[in-house]
């Protein structure tokens, strides 16, 4: 719950700087022009969307969120905001991805250790333009004082809380797309009504920021409040929805192994029971199946969660070490399975 | 940032689109330079590479329309992916109409060059090799382009897959011409795809050399209209290297041409030599599968006129010794499993070839109740079967 408070005060801190405003000349406001703009801004600090960069106070009109289920990222921090320009609203869109009035932007920052210690690593930034969106990462510089564009992306060596000594990869801006695209187009992935708190939903609702708290909103599980004795069927499915379904669906980037990771889907071969691999090449790992019932050892999907080889590691972006507690909720899902 | 970046965030304010240019990009600015520049590329740029060895530690790739990547020739550009530290390929291409030419990639982790949703691409004189020779630990794929409309693959060379040197996956309107695939476990492998013609091809020295099949399960389906011409199969004697698990990882050492499933393949002109299980082998999918769509018969398959040299006469087939003696030493150049959906769509050969069945009478059925003898077909010189192919704008682009 470290992670929601720390949420929770900065959400406190933005309200602070809102109130602040009010009496003296405040910071800059979000720079709609760098948003929608053609080019891609240089630096982060062209947006505007901190006040402060470093404490990632974030200016108005840009929401702190979180996700009941989030997407792991070598164990690093995620700082989840989205921007709306003065005046628009989100939309739901009953439990699915919401729906973003032009102008507006997703901003995550990725940051390892705790506290004083804490290090911001990349800002990866989504900007809904008037021709879609577009996916930019930008790279925190050694003092903290700025991040920038990082088109090509780039490797940080850093230790995982896990205490793993890595060479973290950040995505260039093609690899962006490859896990935020659908039939060819560049989408968001993380804001999906389901996976949001229907607290969060409420309280935007109440902000004037969404138009209604959409039904199977925040219906997701709570990845951070788990425990040993609950099901494991609706963990691993949300894990292996927000980690892997991005590609692993029709249209996504991995649509032509077949293999369909969505949380709605209900077909037990295309969620990968009993299916053979197609592609896989070695990450096979002479194993048969993506998924042998009650075998999670002899299970590909498994396999790849555990592995950090490339060209059998999966997800293929993303991460240079293992989930294990990912990797532990879906070996009980599988070795649970008549 | 460098030059480039900062060129492009100047210029990206500007309303009119710039004419095509060229960006040479050299071997010493390293693969960020390279990245970026395939990154800020116009729809008809060319992207040329520098003479030398990039090394690279990620993959790279290409999401702009019309481009061309291009190097100095596949000995003298050299991708290498020895290092790679992430991603499942070494180049992936998600665009449309991109031409790539002359360059090499060296050892990639997963995937040589993967084109997904890329119609209209070309490859043309690119070689994909993992120098260690024939390893399970090697990538899957050398050339690999998937869900494509429009797919060239020219004059290109790959060797050390431990799946398909090129495999063509999911697509139509396809040709594979003057390749050269070598220690790979299958050579050439066309895959749930329509029209395509793999011609002048040598395979050599693969576990098979051309593989034609047609998998279920899969969101494209329904392989068929492929046609294997004037190409030379010879020695695909390697072991199978292929992890298991994988479809390929079936195929028998010695095998030339392998059919699985499909409707209309055309097998002529081809020479054969020397594949130790069998020149050509047309058989229906064996595993068993839950997919209504599917037919896993091998339908109207066609085996014209070829050159049969030596073959068969070390086959990777549980009974070999009595098979071998029964056909006086070699086994004829065609095994059909004997499965068909119906006499029309049967296996058809013309005057001259020679082969054995298994005599399965359903498919699935276990190898162990196989009843062995000669083929009994009726040969037939009249068989039709349409053009196939790339279109003609691919090839156009090679001029």
């Amino acid at each position: 719950m470290r992670l929601a408070g720390a949420l929770l005060a900065l959400a406190c801190a933005a309200l602070g700087m809102g109130l602040a405003r009010a009496d003296v000349t405040g910071p800059p406001p979000v720079s709609d022009a760098a948003i929608l703009g053609e080019g891609f801004p240089a630096k982060l600090s062209d947006f505007a969307f901190f006040t402060q960069g470093r404490a990632q106070m974030p200016s108005r009109g840009v929401h702190p969120y979180a996700l009941n289920t989030p997407l792991w990222s070598d164990g690093a921090d995620k700082l989840r905001f989205i921007y709306l320009p003065q005046g628009t609203r989100l939309t739901a869109d009953g439990e699915g991805l919401l729906r973003f009035p032009v102008g507006a932007a997703i901003i995550k920052t990725f940051a390892s250790g705790e506290g004083a210690d804490r290090r911001l690593i990349e800002t990866r930034v989504l900007l809904h333009r008037a021709d879609g969106w577009v996916a930019l990462p930008y790279r925190w510089d050694a003092e903290q004082t700025e991040a920038r564009l990082a088109l090509a992306g780039g490797r940080v060596n850093l230790t995982t809380p896990a205490g793993e000594a890595i060479s973290y990869a950040i995505p260039n801006k093609n690899q962006c797309k490859s896990c935020h695209s659908k039939d060819g187009a560049v989408i968001p992935i993380g804001p999906k009504a389901r996976n949001l708190s229907a607290q969060w939903l409420g309280a935007m609702v109440r902000q004037g920021a969404l138009d209604r708290v959409p039904r199977g909103g925040g219906t997701l599980p709570l990845w951070t409040a788990q425990r040993a004795s609950d099901a494991a069927a609706p963990l691993a499915r949300a894990y292996l929805d927000v980690n892997c379904a991005h590609c692993h669906q029709p249209g996504g980037g991995a649509s032509n192994s077949g293999l369909d990771l969505r949380w709605e889907q209900a077909d037990p071969h295309a969620y990968g029971i009993m299916k053979r691999p197609v592609a896989a090449g070695r990450g096979a790992g002479n194993r048969d199946f993506s998924v042998l019932p009650g075998r999670p050892e002899e299970s590909i999907l498994l396999y790849r969660m555990d592995s950090t080889e490339p060209g059998i590691a999966m997800p293929e972006l993303g991460r240079s070490s293992v989930d294990h507690e990912g990797v532990a909720v879906v070996r009980r899902w599988i070795a649970e399975m008549k | 940032m460098n030059r480039l970046a900062l060129a492009a965030a100047l210029l990206g304010t500007a309303a009119a689109p710039l004419a095509a240019e060229t960006h040479r990009v050299e071997a010493a600015q390293g693969a960020a330079a390279l990245q970026e520049a395939l990154i800020l590329a116009k729809p008809g740029d060319v992207i040329e590479m520098g003479e030398g060895r990039f090394t690279l530690t990620d993959g790279l790739s290409l999401d702009v329309d019309g481009v061309t990547l291009r190097g100095m020739g596949m000995d003298r550009t050299v991708l290498d992916f020895t290092g790679q530290q992430g991603a499942g390929e070494g180049l992936l291409v998600t665009s449309d109409n991109v031409t790539l030419r002359d360059f090499a990639v060296e050892n990639p982790r997963g995937d040589g060059i993967k084109s997904k949703g890329a119609d209209m691409i070309v490859y043309s004189g690119i070689r994909v090799e993992w120098t260690g020779g024939p390893k399970e630990t090697n990538g899957a794929y050398g050339i690999y382009p998937v869900e494509s409309t429009g797919v060239l693959v020219v004059n290109s060379r790959v060797s050390g897959a431990s799946d398909a040197g090129i495999y063509v996956g999911q697509s139509r309107d396809i040709t594979v011409r003057e390749n050269i695939v070598t220690f790979n476990v299958a050579g050439i492998e066309i895959e749930n795809s329509r029209n395509a013609l793999v011609t002048s091809n040598i395979a050599n020295r693969n576990t098979g050399g051309l593989l034609v099949f047609d998998l279920p399960g899969l969101p494209v389906m329904g392989g068929g209209n492929v046609i294997l011409r004037d190409n030379v199969v010879k020695d695909n004697d390697t072991p199978n290297f292929a992890p298991k698990g994988n479809i390929v990882a079936s195929v028998r050492r010695g095998t030339g041409v392998l059919v699985m499933a499909n409707d209309g393949v055309l097998i002529e002109a081809n020479a054969f030599e020397n594949n130790p299980t069998a020149h050509v082998m047309v058989v229906a999918y064996t595993q068993p599968f839950d997919d209504a769509r599917y037919n896993p018969h091998a339908r109207n398959v066609i085996v014209g006129r070829n050159a049969f040299g030596r073959g068969g006469d070390d086959p990777q087939i549980d009974g070999k010794e009595m098979l071998l003696a029964a056909f006086g030493g070699a086994l004829p150049p065609v095994l059909w499993d004997g499965l068909s959906e119906s006499p029309d769509t049967a296996l058809k050969i013309v005057p001259g070839v020679t082969g054995w069945s298994l005599g399965l009478s359903r498919v699935g059925q276990s190898l162990a109740e196989a009843r062995p003898g000669p083929l009994t077909l009726t040969p037939t010189e009249l068989y039709t079967f349409p053009a196939v192919g790339a279109p003609a704008a691919l090839e156009a682009r090679l001029k």
